[in-house]
């Protein structure tokens, strides 16, 4: 515990988390868009695609700069959005080609270059390897300005623009009759996407990049039906994950940070996708098996109720076994003593027979006669 | 004499590209056909974890069982995304984008927790070492060959036999899944058994290419050959040629620039695809704006004729029917006018008679097919 205090103590490592939780927040923020825009891979070709740039911009600063670094990454990110949607547009090829191609390619002129960087030598060029898989420790104190200036625009545009991405998102063909500039605006929040990964790239690199796009927000749909609540939660999931995979990659040897951040990111997605009230597998599981209680209960008084009028006697004793028949399998004696705890059901002798036998109550004869409620419908 | 080939090192590393690429290319068109591009993104992603989790409980790298367990993990990110897409509380494409990275990641920490001494190194994941396959030896019949190039060997016979064997069902279920699974050809067993191939042949690929460039090998040169041509067999064999002139163009210029071999060849593909965008007959780039440029010349051609028509014999006729009115007139640009005035020459639709523009028998005839009627 006092190692905690310790590392906490330290002014690098509160560089650090405040970075990791800056970059997570700001990938989560803008990740939520891409996600509900079904654009999650674009993410992960947009990423790959910044290899190349962070090379040139390392090339011509002819130093770790992060600031050429971030520019240069931005621009060949936006390079490959353009070839994303030239080969769309203009000839055969499906989005997920046109994903894989611009993807690998960008990929291997990066690793070109990066090879080209690593054979004129110099140790500067080792730095450039923390892109690949993220490096939270490399972090400093005034990258974290870059960082909160990126962070702060991309808040201002979501704010700005709140109203015109939320439609976009959601109904981006009633925006257009209602004349809101789509393609202008979809334009803004690809640049954005763009924009996250080339921020994050310092956190967990450009391979694993895309899960800190698509977890947060993934898991932070799971929540809540609110765009203004998912955003927020994406955020902060994004936020949360980059700040324990800081910590945790920081106090291991030889750990890249962006694997760890993606697990923990995942993690949060497992569980979200899980216990998540309404949503989640495990209520939707539990909500099923209501429902077929439910059924199975009603099937079980209409029985009754059937048999009391086919007697005409709405006090009309049952025998168990005929209960069965009836159902077609016998009803568990469990399902019959619940039936009779809520007073819709109770046990009566039918002399001279020795077997159990049951009659509606008038609780009971109400409850088979109402219609269905169906409060427990899962969403 | 083959033992000098086996003995040469740049022949084996060409040999090695060379059979990744192939085999990735034979599978590449049904995957590019079929929409399922963006998988072969996540198997070659996620095999990371496999082959360090097989390293870990054999403490081998290469041989079938290693092959088959590490290539089961591909097939495991394709069904969890399927599964979890069908649960629908994630798209399908956020599904890919959450398992792949998971195991991606997974994988990475085993490797440096566990295997930093051992040759799987975080770069080679990234970049592959097509450089030095040559250190890894088995015999085969007496000649000492590379394990990736035997391996790969092997893998590509398994997908030539799986293309030519299963080509008719292959085709029917990469263009009508719907026929295929009527007539009872289960596209369902054939699509897990593309990616299952798929996946052995990135495990078998990883040692030389890595994770990453693999995908350029499987999906680029395919996706290149489908902008050349529309018949199966063609874009096959397209696929596959353009993908051994990429191995040996960029292993010529990653020995002269001194940059890694396999991203260079990779990266070689990507020229091709850029090429034939730009020109492949038909529907290249420059085919398709040379078409739009002469179907707008043509339709300006049949306004001009119209135009004239319109104005011939009327008062207005020495003022319509001249250059200067359609510039100001109809609102045409100059150089645009002059176009349509000269292509309307060209096909003998019009003449210049006493500083007037004319309709000739032929532009008439035209002028009558558009209005849809015959002068009195």
């Amino acid at each position: 515990m006092t190692a905690l205090a310790d590392l906490l103590g330290s002014n690098l490592v509160r560089t650090v988390l405040l970075g990791a939780a800056l970059l997570g927040a700001i990938s989560g923020m803008l990740g939520a868009f891409a996600v509900l825009r079904r654009q999650s891979l674009l993410g992960d070709a947009l990423a790959h695609a910044a290899l190349p740039g962070v090379c040139l911009g390392f090339l011509i600063a002819g130093a770790r700069d992060l600031g050429s670094i971030m520019a240069g990454a931005f621009f060949t990110g936006a390079l490959a959005a353009l070839a994303m949607m030239l080969i769309t547009r203009a000839t055969r090829l499906k989005t997920d080609a046109a994903l894989g191609i611009v993807l690998s390619v960008f990929f291997a002129i990066g690793v070109v270059l990066l090879t080209h960087l690593q054979a004129q030598g110099g140790a500067a060029s080792a730095g450039l390897a923390s892109f690949l898989f993220g490096q939270a420790a490399a972090l400093l104190r005034s990258d974290l300005w870059i960082m909160g200036g990126v962070g702060l625009v991309a808040l201002a545009l979501v704010l700005g623009l709140w109203k015109e991405f939320k439609l976009v998102s959601f109904d981006a063909d009633f925006a257009r009759a209602q004349g809101f500039p789509v393609l202008v605006l979809e334009g803004i929040l690809t640049v954005m996407v763009a924009m996250a990964i080339v921020v994050g790239l310092q956190l967990v690199g450009v391979v694993l990049m895309v899960a800190l796009l698509i977890a947060p927000a993934a898991a932070a749909r799971q929540w809540t039906r609110s765009l203004g609540a998912m955003v927020a939660l994406s955020a902060a999931f994004g936020a949360a994950s980059g700040m324990g995979g800081a910590l945790i990659s920081a106090s291991v040897r030889g750990l890249a940070t962006g694997p760890v951040v993606v697990l923990i990111a995942t993690a949060v997605v497992v569980v979200s996708i899980l216990l998540a009230p309404g949503r989640g597998v495990l209520w939707q599981a539990r909500a099923a098996r209501r429902a077929r209680a439910q059924i199975s209960d009603r099937r079980l008084l209409a029985t009754l109720q059937g048999l009391a009028h086919a007697h005409d006697d709405a006090a009309y004793p049952v025998e168990q076994g005929m209960i069965g028949t009836a159902l077609g399998a016998q009803p568990p004696a469990t399902q019959l003593a619940k039936l009779e705890r809520r007073g819709l059901i109770r046990p009566v002798t039918h002399p001279p027979e020795t077997t159990p036998h049951w009659e509606l109550t008038g609780k009971g004869h109400a409850a088979a006669a109402a219609p269905e409620t169906d409060r427990e419908a899962p969403q | 004499m083959i033992a000098a080939l086996f003995d040469s090192i740049p022949a084996m590393i060409l040999l090695t590209g060379v059979l990744v690429g192939v085999s990735g290319a034979l599978l590449g068109c049904f995957l590019v056909l079929r929409g399922n591009a963006m998988l072969t993104d996540a198997i070659s992603h996620s095999i990371v974890f496999g082959i360090i989790v097989v390293w870990l409980l054999t403490r081998q790298l290469s041989g079938p069982v290693q092959l088959l367990g590490a290539a089961a993990t591909g097939l495991l990110t394709v069904v969890l995304s399927e599964a979890l897409a069908r649960s629908r509380l994630v798209r399908m494409d956020a599904a890919i984008g959450l398992v792949f990275p998971a195991l991606f990641a997974a994988g990475v920490i085993l490797i440096a927790l566990y295997a930093r001494d051992v040759h799987i190194h975080v770069d080679t994941v990234l970049l592959g070492e097509i450089g030095f396959v040559w250190l890894h030896t088995v015999p085969v019949l007496g000649l000492e060959v590379p394990v990736a190039v035997a391996t790969l060997s092997v893998v590509l016979a398994l997908n030539l036999a799986f293309v030519l064997g299963l080509w008719k069902e292959l085709k029917l279920a990469s263009f009508d899944p719907g026929l295929a699974a009527a007539l009872g050809f289960l596209p369902g067993v054939l699509h897990y058994a593309i990616l299952t191939l798929t996946s052995v042949t990135a495990v078998a690929a990883f040692d030389a290419v890595g994770a990453i460039l693999f995908i350029a090998f499987v999906i680029v040169p395919p996706a290149t050959a489908y902008l050349l041509t529309r018949r199966l067999w063609l874009m096959v064999m397209l696929a596959v040629a353009l993908s051994v002139a990429a191995c040996v163009a960029g292993y010529g210029l990653a020995l002269r620039w001194d940059v890694s071999i396999a991203g260079m060849m990779a990266s070689m593909t990507g020229v091709w695809f850029a090429l034939a965008l730009l020109l492949a007959p038909e529907r290249g780039l420059l085919a398709q704006a040379m078409r739009l440029r002469r179907q707008r010349v043509d339709h300006d051609c049949r306004a001009l004729v119209a135009h004239l028509f319109t104005h011939y014999g009327t008062p207005q006729m020495a003022e319509e029917n001249t250059l200067r009115a359609l510039i100001h007139h109809l609102g045409w640009p100059e150089p645009r006018a002059r176009a349509a005035i000269l292509r309307a020459h060209d096909r003998a639709l019009i003449e210049r008679r006493a500083g007037l523009l004319t309709l000739r028998p032929k532009g008439i005839a035209e002028a009558e097919a558009i209005f849809g009627r015959r002068t009195e």
